[in-house]
């Protein structure tokens, strides 16, 4: 336990994060560039949706990354209030907004494809309901951590509140096995064979790499940004503003 | 670490109950979170029996009629079926064969009016021409199968 409140020391990670960033930066980049060329160039169309369908290739990861955001966010929040480490309480809060953009992206963009395929914009089955629940989780978190200005009683608050949320994710994940849902079943499981053909499904997991190298980019970032104002009163702090012309 | 111990137990223990709580909850609503309900549920009795509900089944092979805006066609579950009579535009995945779901009201033993249909997509994706060959090779399979 000693080593873990050694190694996560905030100004630490900072300089961690800060050598990380650009490495992370640069394969989000590649990885997002390969894979939307892949996706949109060189992957053929679908036998029943013709192009329509290469909207699936931000959707899938987005959705993904909503529900691995929210774990994540879960863990270090969980591990913030038992432990009380201040690196994982900033892990936890910089984590809600990101995983709260690919939720309302992954609902943005489902909308988008569900209106010419299904033939309307929204329906209120499983998987559409929880996967908005979830971004309400992500919005109260937020609001919640915002309400209260000692950050250490922020934290223990925000925390029970993710904590209680974990139980949406396996409702989202096998909303569309126990109940007749209007949304299709997994192509892809840890299980069985891939429903999608192996042209399509490259672009599809080069961009689900991309955006989960996308958010640990963002994390960095954000994080980063999160020490420096909670910090702003410590000496390390003091002296790198003093040092940068 | 004590203190620490006891916080732990808390969450582990927290989120245990709210798990039974929700899986509680889900269990009571089941019938209500069901979307739709298909054919032979209807004919069992076990879909509402007035005001409007959703259908859910695959359009029957060479069931659809078009007369302008308005189409029937027949909904199976490969058990039971039902036709459908609807007036409006049709999802773009619309056809023979596609799982669809129909909202709207029963108004004879198997004969429903559908306000919106829509078209539920499957977890398949391939290009044209490998769905050509498979249809193929599922054509021979079953050929081989029969003689």
């Amino acid at each position: 336990m000693k080593l873990v409140h050694k190694y996560a020391a905030p100004k630490r990670f900072y300089e961690l994060a800060g050598t990380l960033t650009p490495w992370f930066a640069t394969l989000t980049t590649l990885l997002f560039v390969s894979g939307l060329y892949l996706g949109l160039y060189w992957a053929p169309p679908d036998y029943q949706q013709g192009n329509a369908y290469r909207i699936m290739f931000i959707h899938v990861p987005n959705a993904w990354m909503s529900m691995m955001a929210y774990m994540i966010m879960a863990l270090f929040a969980a591990a913030g209030y038992i432990w009380n480490i201040r690196l994982a309480d900033i892990l936890a809060k910089v984590t809600a907004p990101l995983g709260a953009s690919f939720t309302l992206t992954a609902l943005v963009t489902g909308s988008l494809w569900g209106k010419p395929m299904w033939g309307t914009y929204w329906v209120w089955d499983a998987r559409l309901t929880s996967e908005l629940v979830l971004f309400f989780l992500y919005v109260g978190y937020m609001a919640l951590q915002a309400s209260i200005d000692d950050a250490r009683r922020a934290a223990h608050a925000s925390a029970i509140l993710a904590i209680v949320g974990v139980v949406n994710i396996p409702i989202i994940h096998y909303s569309v096995y126990w109940w007749h849902t209007l949304h299709q079943p997994a192509s892809l499981t840890l299980t069985s064979q891939p429903k999608i053909y192996i042209t399509m499904l490259i672009p599809l997991i080069v961009m689900s790499i991309g955006f989960m190298f996308f958010y640990l980019t963002m994390l960095c970032v954000r994080a980063r940004n999160e020490i420096l104002w909670r910090e702003r009163r410590a000496d390390w702090v003091r002296k790198l503003v003093e040092s940068r012309p | 670490m004590r203190k620490q111990n006891k916080r732990l137990v808390f969450v582990l223990v927290g989120l245990a109950g709210v798990s039974v709580a929700v899986w509680l909850v889900l269990t009571a609503f089941r019938h209500n979170l069901v979307f739709f309900y298909s054919p032979t549920q209807v004919l069992e009795g076990k879909a509402p029996s007035h005001g409007v509900f959703r259908l859910g089944g695959i359009v029957k092979k060479g069931s659809i009629k078009k007369d302008g805006l308005h189409t029937t066609f027949v909904l199976t579950d490969l058990r039971h079926s039902m036709v459908i009579h609807y007036t409006g535009i049709l999802p773009d995945l619309f056809r023979q064969g596609q799982g669809v779901v129909v909202q709207g009201r029963r108004v004879g033993t198997t004969t429903f009016m559908a306000s919106q249909v829509l078209a539920k997509h499957g977890a398949n994706y391939m290009p044209p021409d490998v769905a050509a060959e498979l249809k193929r090779s599922m054509a021979a399979k079953a050929k081989a199968a029969l003689s």
